[in-house]
């Protein structure tokens, strides 16, 4: 019973082991070529556990940014895990206690594509399944990061510029979001808005962002009938999952 | 920083990571219908929140000195060709930071 638990789960997150440890360890690496011993990067996946959180995480603490900042910054890109939690309430219902506490907590871009889509085999109970696909997809992400950041760690190569990883990777989630939906509206504001507002406030701490937030969240609720108005049916989303 | 900063960004982030998760949980759990205003700024809002990082990224980039823009801009525009050409996030990932090390490392 519990090999065929096992063996199922295992399978059915291949998809994500190769994405997690790579993603992972260029987050490890970033975070030793900050300057941050291997212990913060793992426990930072631990229990933080969100791929673009923890890269901008990274540009964070080695800015020192005020836990202000952190706390404003870490919402702001996880808000898109509201709208995840929405399509899982009904999935997670009969669930219950700590197993779901640790669904909750571990619901990740890539864990929420594969539970989506995830049928258990026949002798496995439905939760169990559910369960242990999350704990190996974080399971992935941890040893990622850990190899990234010994690695990081060891080898002593020149690593300017290794913080690129971070524009590359949201740029990459830009392009997944660009092909996969039909309106564009929304990602061009979020261009227009904010390089507006840095432009009249400078770069300094990144706090033009506040006032780029209202702008876009206002100017979004305001075009709502013409965005509610050019409605398109949900488009499959393809090539990988966003981070 | 400090160990004890560092150990409170960390859970700040962590708190604030599982409040995203477990919101939807907490207020809808109970709900036949969610708020439609919620639904539509959860479909329209992610996608200008990354196009703002993005601007974010790029806020220190300074159009006066070639050795800044220049390597940012390539190294940006190989990323989305490569993501266009063939969809794999860690290739577009690694060909465009690696590219952007060697031009800010060797070339300028």
């Amino acid at each position: 019973m519990h090999s065929k638990l096992l063996s199922a789960a295992v399978h059915h997150t291949l998809p994500v082991l190769m994405g997690y440890l790579s993603i992972g360890l260029v987050f490890g690496w970033m975070m030793s070529a900050a300057g941050f011993i291997p212990l913060w990067s793992v426990a930072m996946s631990m229990v933080v556990y969100a791929g673009s959180g923890q890269y901008l995480g990274v540009d964070l603490l080695s800015n020192a940014s005020p836990l202000a900042d952190v706390a404003f910054f870490t919402f702001i890109i996880n808000f898109r895990h509201l709208v995840y939690g929405l399509s899982m309430l009904s999935k997670f219902h009969y669930i219950t206690g700590w197993r779901k506490l640790y669904m909750i907590f571990a619901l990740t871009d890539e864990t929420y594509a594969l539970l989506a889509g995830a049928h258990p085999p026949k002798e496995v109970k439905e939760q169990d399944f559910y369960f242990v696909i999350s704990l190996l997809d974080q399971l992935y992400w941890i040893a990622g990061t850990l190899i990234g950041a010994v690695a990081g760690a060891i080898i002593t190569i020149n690593t300017e510029g290794i913080d690129f990883a971070m524009t590359a990777l949201f740029l990459v989630i830009a392009v997944e979001q660009w092909l996969s939906g039909k309106q564009h509206l929304p990602a061009l504001l979020g261009i227009i808005g904010p390089l507006a507002c840095l432009f009249t406030w400078g770069p300094e701490g990144g706090r033009f962002l506040i006032p780029a937030l209202v702008i876009l969240v206002t100017s979004l609720l305001l075009l709502r009938p013409v965005l509610d108005k050019a409605e398109e049916p949900n488009s499959a989303q393809k090539g990988e999952n966003l981070l | 920083m400090t160990p004890l900063q560092m150990a409170l960004s960390i859970t700040v982030m962590a708190l604030i990571t599982f409040l995203t998760r477990a919101l939807p949980f907490l207020l809808f759990g109970r709900m036949s219908k969610i708020p439609r205003v919620v639904l539509y700024l959860g479909k329209y809002l992610p996608a200008a929140v990354i196009a703002m990082l993005i601007v974010y990224c790029f806020r220190n980039t300074s159009f006066h000195a070639l050795s800044s823009w220049l390597p940012s801009l390539l190294a940006g525009g190989t990323v989305v060709a490569l993501h266009l050409w063939k969809r794999r996030n860690i290739l577009s990932i690694a060909g465009g930071t690696i590219l952007y090390m060697i031009l800010v490392q060797v070339v300028f």
